[in-house]
């Protein structure tokens, strides 16, 4: 086991994909072709990257558009797959 | 006579959700100059290229995407005819002071169209201190940095009721209207429109969500910039959405990307010579693909749907 690589897996198929401890998720995501990538503007800007995490520590490295996440969305583990990087293995989970 | 109504989009206010970074991006990388900043810390920019006091402001947000866009008229008289047309077109104008919000700028008038997208006029706006030079001129007077952007251009902006923007545009503003793709029932899908020789001022697509912003457009040189730009997108790790590639529409050779806040950036060149008793050019949806990418000929999602 590789301490310096996390594992993120997306809850509705199970598939499950590294990230380093340095790379956004969405980064990840894109390097491994697995998941349910759609990409933008890796900026925060765009809000294409949206999903839930449902389980694992991760810091948010960049500003998330207000646009896309609010307040109440943040304490509720929605984020922008391009503005957060993993401090564990987490679960992610796709919104509506 | 010339130009019609308006010489030519002067100013945009955009919303940057990381200042520094993206203040970086526009000056070492696109290679505007920072002009100054004002009183609240929002940005001005201009490309070496341009006259006027400022075309580009950054604000600090909590979203990206665009605040609004601001069309230069050809003198105080064309101002005020203008601003009486938007009135009796049917929408509610504020008046702007001189050297306000904006500085260097003159008196603007604000309204809101169809789309969602805030409009400004205005006609006297103060030469910047670092414009090009007008003796005997040399072609540039410190060397151009990063993509080289000559100039802000064009914009394309989402939004509902693209027809009736379109209509405003041309009845009031005096705008044409070089371009369009229309869906199979018949009705507006997008419209490329100027009020100058370039091929599009600004344009639209039909979208169901207000005041969208699909990609603010700079001026390159040529198409060697164009792929020079590539690099620089490349060494910079900004995020390439499509490109380099040339457009059907327009004929402008073309590549799109991000900045650090996630608003589409395109840089262009070339393009045709509009002139408003040209027949206008008609897209058929299902050609698009062909219309806006001509050497793939495929459209692309995340360019069709990313927006701020």
């Amino acid at each position: 086991m590789n301490l310096n690589i996390f594992q993120i897996t997306v809850r509705e198929t199970g598939e499950t994909f590294p990230c380093k401890p340095d790379e956004t998720v969405l980064a990840a995501m894109l390097r491994s072709g697995r998941g349910p990538f759609v990409c933008g503007c890796f900026g925060g800007g765009c809000g294409i990257c949206r999903m839930k995490i449902c389980a694992g520590e991760y810091e948010k490295v960049k500003r998330m558009s207000r646009a896309h996440v609010s307040e109440d969305d943040e304490k509720n583990g929605v984020a922008l797959l391009c503005c957060v990087r993993p401090r564990g293995d987490m679960v992610i989970t796709k919104l509506s | 006579m010339g130009f019609f109504g308006t010489l030519r989009p002067g100013l945009v206010q955009m919303r940057v959700l990381d200042l520094d970074k993206t203040l970086d991006f526009y000056t070492n990388v696109l290679g505007l100059d920072e002009v100054g900043r004002t009183a609240d810390g929002r940005v001005m920019l201009k490309g070496f290229d341009e006259f006027d006091h400022h075309s580009v402001t950054l604000r600090l947000a909590d979203e990206a995407g665009l605040d609004y866009v601001a069309f230069k008229a050809a003198c105080p008289d064309t101002l005020e005819e203008l601003k009486a047309k938007t009135v009796a077109f049917g929408y509610q104008v504020t008046e702007l002071p001189a050297n306000g919000e904006q500085p260097g700028f003159g008196k603007r008038y604000s309204f809101k169209i169809s789309t969602g997208h805030t409009f400004q006029i205005y006609s006297d706006v103060e030469l910047a201190a670092k414009g090009p030079q007008i003796k005997n001129p040399d072609i540039w007077t410190t060397p151009p940095r990063g993509m080289k952007a000559q100039r802000m251009d064009h914009f394309l902006l989402y939004g509902p009721n693209v027809a009736e923007a379109e209509r405003f545009l041309k009845e009031v503003f005096g705008m044409y209207v070089p371009e369009v793709c229309n869906a199979p029932d018949g009705s507006r899908v997008a419209a490329w429109i100027t009020g100058s020789n370039k091929p599009h001022d600004l344009a639209f697509v039909e979208y169901p969500k207000p005041g969208k912003l699909h990609h603010l457009g700079f001026y390159l040189q040529d198409w060697r910039d164009v792929g020079d730009a590539a690099d620089l997108i490349a060494i910079n790790h900004l995020k390439l959405d499509i490109g380099p590639t040339r457009h059907a529409i327009t004929r402008g050779h073309s590549i799109y990307f991000w900045e650090p806040s996630g608003n589409r950036i395109e840089v262009y060149a070339g393009g045709y010579t509009a002139y408003p008793d040209n027949p206008q050019r008609v897209w058929d949806f299902d050609q698009l693909g062909r219309g806006l990418f001509y050497f793939s000929g495929e459209l692309i999602p995340s360019f069709l749907e990313i927006v701020t």
